[in-house]
């Protein structure tokens, strides 16, 4: 059962995150994108982008940083072992680029007990050097009780 | 790029093999072993070896940016992992992918478009709801 106390919770930024070129090619390919703006620098830069750019779900990469403090934040008692995800928003400002240095700051925004279940929401929302808001992922996890 | 409310888009497939879900793991970070060890899905309860949801989620937008060119107009994009897509070690799964215009916002320059994902017939995806710049 995870914690109901860390609902409201904010946990701290992250260390920054180089978004490279290539990791955007190999997420590209790796959701079968065949977008030229994230697999080719010229059609990118025809788009009128300064590098390449990243495929809609590739915040999934930088949320997960966030994430990963809270299921080694023993005050949660988030078992990673029997969570499922429920569901997924990511709502951009602007797209990710090749070259961005990204930081994160997760909010628990809410824990519901339902049918012996856990429901967690996050939301996450992701920053440029510039503290500029790139994106806010919301996720929620499904953690499944002790049968 | 002139949408229409009720316009569907071409109907995309994406073939999903255990080469696929390793693929994703590396590169999106996610090693959960339930995407590639049948004997760890079946420990936890799985039927078998599922993908990754945000594989599934990663895919089914791609039909929308194909239509629109550049991946760089999908704005806000939004599913709810209702099923698991079991991926057969030999043959695979099949993802399908359907997708239509339900709003046009002309004064926000945003269209939001709604995908039907499905693997044999079973909708994988709810909710999964695509906001696109329409500038």
């Amino acid at each position: 059962m995870v914690n109901p106390a860390i609902e409201g919770k904010i946990y701290p930024r992250t260390s920054s995150y180089l978004v490279g070129r290539e990791k955007i090619r190999e997420f590209a390919k790796a959701v079968f994108s065949k977008d030229p703006a994230n697999l080719d620098l010229e059609a990118a830069k025809s788009l009128g982008y300064k590098d390449l750019i990243a495929p809609p779900t590739f915040a999934v990469v930088i949320q997960e940083r966030s994430l990963t403090q809270v299921i080694s934040d023993k005050e949660a008692a988030l078992d990673f072992s029997r969570v499922v995800h429920g569901d997924q928003r990511f709502i951009h400002v602007r797209p990710i680029v090749a070259g961005d240095e990204l930081t994160s700051e997760l909010k628990v925004a809410s824990v519901k007990q339902l049918a012996g279940n856990s429901m967690v929401s996050f939301e996450t929302q992701i920053f440029d050097t510039n503290q500029d808001l790139v994106c806010t992922a919301i996720s929620t996890l499904v953690v499944r009780g002790e049968a | 790029m002139s949408l229409t409310v009720g316009q569907e888009l071409p109907v995309r497939e994406f073939h999903f093999t255990r080469d696929s879900l390793v693929r994703y793991a590396g590169a999106s970070g996610d090693f959960n072993a339930i995407h590639y060890r049948d004997d760890v899905a079946q420990a936890v309860g799985l039927p078998g070896v599922l993908a990754h949801g945000m594989l599934t989620m990663g895919a089914a937008v791609q039909s929308v940016v194909d239509f629109l060119g550049d991946s760089g107009k999908v704005l806000d994009y939004q599913v709810r992992f209702t099923k698991p897509v079991l991926v057969d070690a030999a043959k695979g799964a099949t993802l399908v992918v359907n997708a239509s215009v339900v709003e046009i916002d002309e004064a926000a320059k945003v269209a939001r478009i709604d995908l039907s994902a499905s693997c044999d017939g079973v909708v994988v995806l709810g909710k999964a709801q695509v906001r696109v710049s329409i500038q």
